[in-house]
């Protein structure tokens, strides 16, 4: 018997199908796969310390840049989390508003995870299709908060700003365009022989394991864990909304992918009923000393310049205590733990990334897989480098 | 009232003398304790109380206080759908907690990282490396007395006092 010979292969950081700068070291039996090693941080700026040296509404545009996919999901935990600590009311438009855009950023992100995860398996058109879709949720971005990626959109104690006219009217399109969307994937790749051979019973993981990884999102829902934050542990108001929570029960691609095109079904649901309950009202708390003045204050009076000026300069002073909020962003539980000493910037603020964690189970997931199914499990752990290394 | 708390209860039951101190702010229970029996306390929260799922280690550092460290295990439980926060006390001359990647694999990653930002160094862990940070890098980020422009540099003075 010739001795067992393993090789080395390196996998990125400057490769497609690694979602950003991930770079893994795979040892490999021939093509099967005997160990992972994945390295990360070459995206590493250092948000957690930033954070520490600025007012609270000026660590809101760094959240943006965590999970660059899902803006608004990353803003709506900083601000609840931040709202928490300050034990505040947010009107009910701004809440409603709040549920629209981040179900629309759970769609454009879904859309991103869709495309690329068929595209690094060879289904080309849908990676087209999917992000011709995802380009009207841009737009409406683009419209609502001058961003097309880094949409900054919410303010701590509600939004930067009402919506623009014909929202609704733009938001309506959405809700009775994209079903019809989903069937054409659906079509192209649900009963695609190629794609059932690349996905069933791959990267599979049981429930015990899954939670026991401390996998969340979409991605435990695929292991047949009924869990999602924003049913059970609601927040924002969503304990208004019915939606169905999928589940899968083969713990593999296959179900990941099901439930994923599931959720995006019921988050159209909820913004269609969101849209409906959408009343007139003000978008922002009032907390004087939190919030910035109306703009039209602060070009047309003395004292609302000034207003507008010290919050900008000094912002707010913030209880002194430690909360810990998450919300049930597109990728998993995004977690803000807040620690304030009772000053005006945060004493620690500790990010709790959901596709960090997801991403550390990627070895027990794709362990004894041949080497081109790796490709498709960090597909369906859907990863976002910008927030992994934040 | 904390105190009243289901965990809270079991938990002065069995570790009476482990429990520094158990806080209630914005609705969330923050037990803080010392850090000989983390391992044990963690096991009873998983095995008996049900906290299977943790979400989050992390770490704050209160230079200039002892114990200067705090490690900050948030647990979640599926089945009763409540959190639970722990806080083990580290002090900077022994800067040393045990791993907990044996109750939970998911502390695997979390702790890499709390030590390559912090320092903490967790004992039997099965893979202690810098995770965010170079192998090569020097000093540990997000301590409060590292310059945020980074090593060798004068901290920045000039904004937001």
């Amino acid at each position: 018997m010739a001795q067992k010979e393993t090789m080395t292969v390196n996998m990125g950081p400057q490769h497609p199908s690694t979602h950003g700068v991930l770079r893994l070291v795979i040892e490999l039996d021939g093509e099967v796969i005997e160990k992972i090693t994945p390295h990360i941080g070459y995206l590493h700026r250092g948000v957690e310390k930033l954070s520490e040296h600025r007012t609270y509404h000026q660590t809101l545009p760094l959240t943006d840049r965590l999970d660059y996919l899902a803006p608004m999901s990353n803003n709506l935990g900083y601000v609840l989390a931040v709202e928490k600590l300050l034990d505040i009311e947010i009107p009910e438009r701004a809440q409603t508003v709040r549920v629209i855009t981040a179900e629309l950023t759970r769609l454009k992100s879904h859309l991103v995870w869709l495309a690329c995860h068929a595209l690094d398996i060879g289904a080309m058109t849908v990676f087209i299709y999917a992000f011709r879709e995802r380009e009207k949720v841009m737009q409406l971005y683009e419209k609502l908060s001058g961003a097309r990626m880094t949409s900054n959109y919410y303010r701590v104690g509600g939004l930067s700003t009402d919506v623009y006219d014909g929202f609704e009217k733009d938001v309506q399109e959405i809700i009775d365009t994209f079903p019809g969307f989903f069937d054409t994937y659906e079509g192209l790749l649900t009963k695609n022989t190629i794609w059932l051979q690349r996905t069933v019973g791959n990267g599979v993981i049981s429930a015990e394991d899954a939670i026991d990884a401390g996998i969340t999102g979409p991605a435990l829902r695929g292991s047949g864990v009924d869990w999602d934050l924003r049913r059970d542990n609601p927040y924002s108001g969503y304990e208004k909304y019915s939606f169905k929570v999928p589940v899968g029960e083969k713990c593999d691609t296959f179900d990941r992918y099901k439930v994923r095109f599931i959720e995006m079904r019921e988050a159209v649901k909820i913004i269609s009923q969101a849209l409906d309950s959408l009343k007139p009202g003000p978008v922002l708390a009032d907390e004087p000393q939190i919030c910035y003045p109306p703009k039209e204050n602060v070009y047309n009076s003395i004292e609302g310049l000034i207003h507008h000026f010290k919050i900008a300069t000094e912002g707010f002073s913030v209880p002194e205590g430690e909360v810990y909020q998450s919300v049930e962003a597109p990728k998993g539980e995004l977690g803000f733990y807040l620690v304030s000493d009772g000053g005006n910037k945060p004493y620690r603020m500790r990010v709790r990334p959901p596709s960090f964690v997801n991403l550390s189970a990627i070895e027990k997931m794709a362990k004894g897989a041949m080497i081109a199914d790796l490709v498709a499990v960090i597909g369906t752990l859907d990863i976002v480098l910008g927030e992994i290394d934040r | 009232m904390a105190e009243n708390n289901r965990a809270v209860v079991k938990l002065k039951e069995r570790f009476a003398a482990d429990i520094v101190a158990v806080k209630k702010f914005r609705g969330e229970v923050t037990v803080t304790v010392k850090k000989e029996n983390i391992v044990e306390i963690c096991s009873f929260l998983k095995t008996a109380l049900a906290y299977n799922m943790l979400t989050d280690v992390t770490a704050v550092d209160y230079l200039g206080q002892e114990p200067r460290f705090l490690v900050v295990y948030n647990l979640y439980s599926i089945p009763n759908k409540d959190r639970l926060r722990v806080k083990a006390q580290v002090d900077e001359s022994a800067c040393t907690i045990d791993t907990v990647s044996n109750v939970w694999s998911s502390a695997d990653w979390l702790e890499r990282e709390v030590y390559d930002l912090f320092g903490i160094i967790f004992n039997n862990h099965p893979d202690l490396r810098r995770i965010l940070m170079t192998d090569d890098w020097v000093g540990h980020p997000l301590r409060k007395d590292y310059p945020l422009q980074g090593p060798d540099r004068e901290p920045y003075k000039n904004r937001l006092s």
